[in-house]
């Protein structure tokens, strides 16, 4: 019952003599809810995208349900169940939103393939599609074109994008960054009802989204894990302060 | 058996340096503005026209070669300001089919101007005599093309590296967005940039007349060349454009001596092979890998 | 550019839930391509060349408009099936159903594997790459002499009647028939490709190909399908042109062949299934009156054209219809949809 989700022991890279991840070491959990912190180019992003396979780790593995994934391209290891959300929207803007939920089903179902005709499976996408935009707040703008919709929204829209891959684990790269502090509230809401079961890694500059969130938070400075422990602990590490919390004022 | 080597070689070096001086604009500009820009090769026709309209009316040799800079390099300018700078925002494909269109209307322009034939530059007399090189004999042209050549590519050279110009050219390659942010003018640069590119390209279309001679279909035939050098060279890559242009002329004058009839065939499968094995260049530059 | 409401219909057939105008809209061309017949006899060949062209056009609108792919080599699975077709009915057999079916299935091959080599960079390198495999092909034309003819062009070609009964006569009734008839199969094949789930993952990657990966999208995959099916029907195309004039130049393999039939997409519009139709015929008009005015005129009013379209309008000719009705619904005051 305890073997975790996703598992990354010793995960390294570095660009010629820049080290962006060294030994990087990780359980989820089912249902795990992990805070990533660390200052600026602390490697964060690039720790995502190590996961998520957009870069190649140098050395190091990293398991997802016991099968190893290091080497897998991106899309497969979407279908084997590792979602993640942009940083910096990467939303299909010419489309609505509706669309580009219905899009990501379709794959997640490899109906895509399907190049004969819209099918009634198409129809079961867009209606998942519209369900699922109307769990987190946004159906009444399911018609309109990305582009028009208000930056909140297409944060939103990110977030259930990725629920609509039914992941297993999932990867939230600053999710609220740059929404107006009005809205804030909005994603508090949406991100304490995320699915329980499944394992989050969030990432966030905002620290009351983290201590708020996070049960466990990783420390991440220079590629390595500094430390970790629960939020209150973190909170009052005089390492991690010095590093990190006492230049970003909490 | 030496000598022929020699003759080979110099023949590709010669070559190389035309290919070099039209191209090295392009590779800046391609660097610095991330513009694919197809209508390169027109500017360098163009200079080529003018250099064969002048010299046929028996007008200096060199008036003619500074004409043929200046005018391209005015008109490389107008057409930066005016349907280039729209073009920065936009993507490849509107680059690309815009060029086009550019190369379209230079090709007509020409065509109605000075007819559907070649034109050729009337080259001094003593350029077209032979001269003594120490070991044997050789076209006076041809020498004439790899000194120049190479005094150009001397001066870019130092320029590139040594003087404030340089500097900013290459920080604005490397981010342009960085650049701008320090306080770069970086529209004033581009504009400069683009000037300066197109009066060399109209200066190689002038002096490479003997190789590559001015007609209507110059800009798309030889714009591939142009293109090879610059990406096999490495996108925004000087040095790289160098080697690949000297790579390129002597590659193909090789072909044209040891397998005549399969050498333009085996230039592009080369290339080919190349930017699938290579898809940033030989030599591209830091902000690229 | 997609309506949301588009994409609601979705089941049911081809013309299911599509309002009169819209059936109006889609029989006017294939009516105009039908009437043309009967009262243009003497354009006939005219005629022919344009159908062949929107076919070229169409082909490259699957794979630049609508996939994002930016290639100009699309002239290289034109000439390829039209030497495909043209050595078919020299060496094989007369028949020109089976050497355009020949010259389909050859030119899908060389985009297969073409399209396996280059489609994983992006930028100029694919740029570069395109035109690298026009360059290869025209220069191979030009010295395989014993195959293609070189310089002189494919001669010789034997076409027989198309079902052993019509024969490509003089004035071109059948060949503008039968071109017409491969233009509406391919027309309603594309169209139903285009508007399906794996149309819709085209545009997402044309988008943003980096979050169609992040949602499990095989991108490489994807594309090389639709490179490989745009190559079978340029190659289509090419075979048409080959049996409509019994010739293959080797023009149909040159660099200006991929320009000219990328300007007639833009001026008509990508994306719209038929702004291949108005940009083909817009072009061969065109081409006919200034070429009477002066031999390169046509040149310079097309290259001027594309600029224009590239600046002030992106969405070619096709567009026009939108902007004057945004244009009159603004005028007569009627509230615009947001």
């Amino acid at each position: 019952m305890s073997s975790p989700v996703l598992s990354v022991r010793g995960l390294s890279k570095s660009f010629g003599a820049l080290v962006v991840a060294q030994n990087i070491e990780l359980d989820l959990m089912a249902g795990a809810r992990v805070g990533l912190i660390g200052p600026n180019g602390a490697g964060k992003t690039t720790f995502v995208n190590l996961l998520t396979g957009f870069l190649r780790p140098d050395a190091g593995t990293i398991q997802l349900d016991g099968i190893a994934i290091e080497g897998m391209r991106p899309e497969d290891r979407v279908h084997r169940g590792l979602a993640r959300t942009h940083q910096i929207n990467t939303l299909l803007v010419e489309e609505s939103a509706r669309d580009n939920v219905a899009i990501t089903i379709a794959e997640r179902e490899k109906f895509a393939w399907r190049a004969i005709r819209y099918s009634p499976q198409w129809q079961q996408c867009l209606d998942e599609a519209q369900a699922r935009l109307d769990e987190i707040g946004i159906g009444d703008v399911g018609d309109r074109q990305v582009r028009h919709l208000p930056y909140g929204k297409q944060r939103l829209l990110e977030i259930a994008i990725a629920l609509a891959l039914k992941p297993r684990v999932l990867l939230l790269d600053e999710p609220a960054a740059g929404v107006p502090s009005s809205e804030t509230h909005v994603f508090h809401k949406v991100l304490d009802r995320l699915p329980a079961e499944i394992a989050i890694l969030i990432i966030e500059h905002d620290m009351d989204v983290i201590f708020r969130f996070a049960k466990e938070i990783v420390v991440l400075v220079q590629g390595r894990v500094l430390t970790r422990g629960e939020p209150a602990q973190i909170a009052v590490d005089p390492q991690v302060r010095a590093v990190y919390l006492g230049r970003t004022v909490v | 058996m030496l000598s022929f080597a020699a003759t080979v070689l110099l023949d590709g070096v010669s070559y190389g340096m035309v290919l070099f001086l039209i191209s090295v604009g392009l590779t800046i500009t391609m660097g610095l503005m991330r513009v694919v820009n197809l209508a390169h090769g027109s500017f360098a026709m163009i200079g080529g026209y003018i250099a064969g309209y002048f010299t046929q009316r028996g007008y200096n040799f060199y008036v003619a070669l500074a004409v043929a800079a200046i005018i391209p390099g005015i008109l490389g300018g107008l057409c930066e300001v005016t349907v280039y700078r729209p073009l920065y925002r936009k993507g490849e494909l509107s680059q690309v089919l815009l060029t086009i269109g550019l190369v379209f209307v230079a090709t007509a322009a020409v065509t109605e101007i000075f007819g559907a034939f070649p034109y050729p530059v009337k080259f001094p007399e003593y350029l077209t005599r032979p001269i003594d090189i120490g070991f044997r004999t050789y076209p006076g042209y041809r020498v004439f093309l790899i000194v120049v050549g190479a005094i150009i590519a001397a001066i870019l050279w130092w320029v590139i590296d040594n003087s404030i110009y340089g500097a900013r050219l290459r920080a604005a390659v490397d981010n342009a967005r960085m650049a701008r942010a320090v306080g770069m003018n970086v529209n004033l640069l581009f504009t400069g940039t683009f000037v300066v590119g197109c009066a060399l390209a109209g200066l190689g279309g002038a002096i490479g007349a003997g190789i590559l001679t001015p007609e209507p279909s110059y800009s798309l035939k030889y714009v591939v060349l142009f293109l090879i050098v610059v990406i096999v060279g490495g996108e925004g890559s000087f040095k790289g454009s160098f080697v690949a242009a000297m790579a390129l002329g002597i590659i193909d004058t090789m072909g044209k001596y040891f397998i005549a009839p399969a050498a333009p065939y085996l230039l592009y499968v080369a290339v080919f092979l190349l930017l699938l094995w290579r898809p940033q260049g030989l030599l591209p530059p830091k902000s690229a890998t | 550019m997609t309506n949301p409401s588009e994409t609601q219909k979705a089941g049911g057939g081809l013309l299911a839930g599509m309002s009169p105008w819209a059936l109006a809209g889609h029989a006017l061309p294939w009516a105009i391509a039908i009437g043309f017949f009967f009262i243009a006899e003497g354009y006939l060949s005219f005629g022919t060349q344009i159908i062949i062209w929107i076919l070229f056009a169409l082909s490259l609108d699957l794979a630049l408009g609508y996939a994002g792919i930016v290639t100009l080599g699309q002239a290289a699975f034109f000439g390829f099936g039209a030497y495909a077709a043209g050595w078919f009915s020299i060496h094989v057999s007369p028949d020109p159903i089976l050497g355009h079916l020949f010259a389909i299935g050859l030119t899908a091959i060389v985009g297969l594997i073409s399209g396996a080599l280059i489609l994983h960079t992006t930028g100029v390198t694919f740029l570069m790459l395109t035109l690298a495999t026009v360059l290869i092909m025209f220069e191979y034309a030009n010295q395989a002499k014993e195959i293609t003819g070189g310089d002189d062009g494919l001669q010789g070609m034997k076409v027989g009647p198309i079902f052993g009964k019509y024969e490509f006569n003089l004035f071109g009734h059948t060949a503008y028939v039968y071109s017409l008839i491969v233009l509406f199969i391919w027309f309603v094949i594309m169209w139903r490709v285009v508007k399906s789930p794996f149309g819709r993952s085209l545009d997402g990657i044309r988008q943003n190909a980096r979050r169609m990966r992040a949602i499990g999208t095989p991108v490489w995959w994807r594309l090389l399908a639709v490179y490989t099916l745009s190559a079978a029907m340029a190659g289509s195309a090419g075979a048409l042109s080959a049996h409509a004039t019994r010739f293959v130049g080797l023009s149909v393999l040159s660099l200006l062949t991929s320009g000219i039939v990328t300007v007639m997409l833009i001026l008509g519009g990508t994306r719209r299934l038929y702004g291949a139709f108005v940009g083909a015929i817009v072009y061969f008009v065109v081409q006919d009156y200034t070429a009477k005015i002066s031999p390169y005129f046509w040149e310079f009013i097309v290259g001027g054209m594309l600029i224009a379209t590239v600046l002030f309008l992106e969405g070619g000719l096709m567009d026009l219809g939108g902007i004057a009705r945004r244009q009159w619904e603004r005028l007569t005051g009627k509230a615009s949809k947001p």
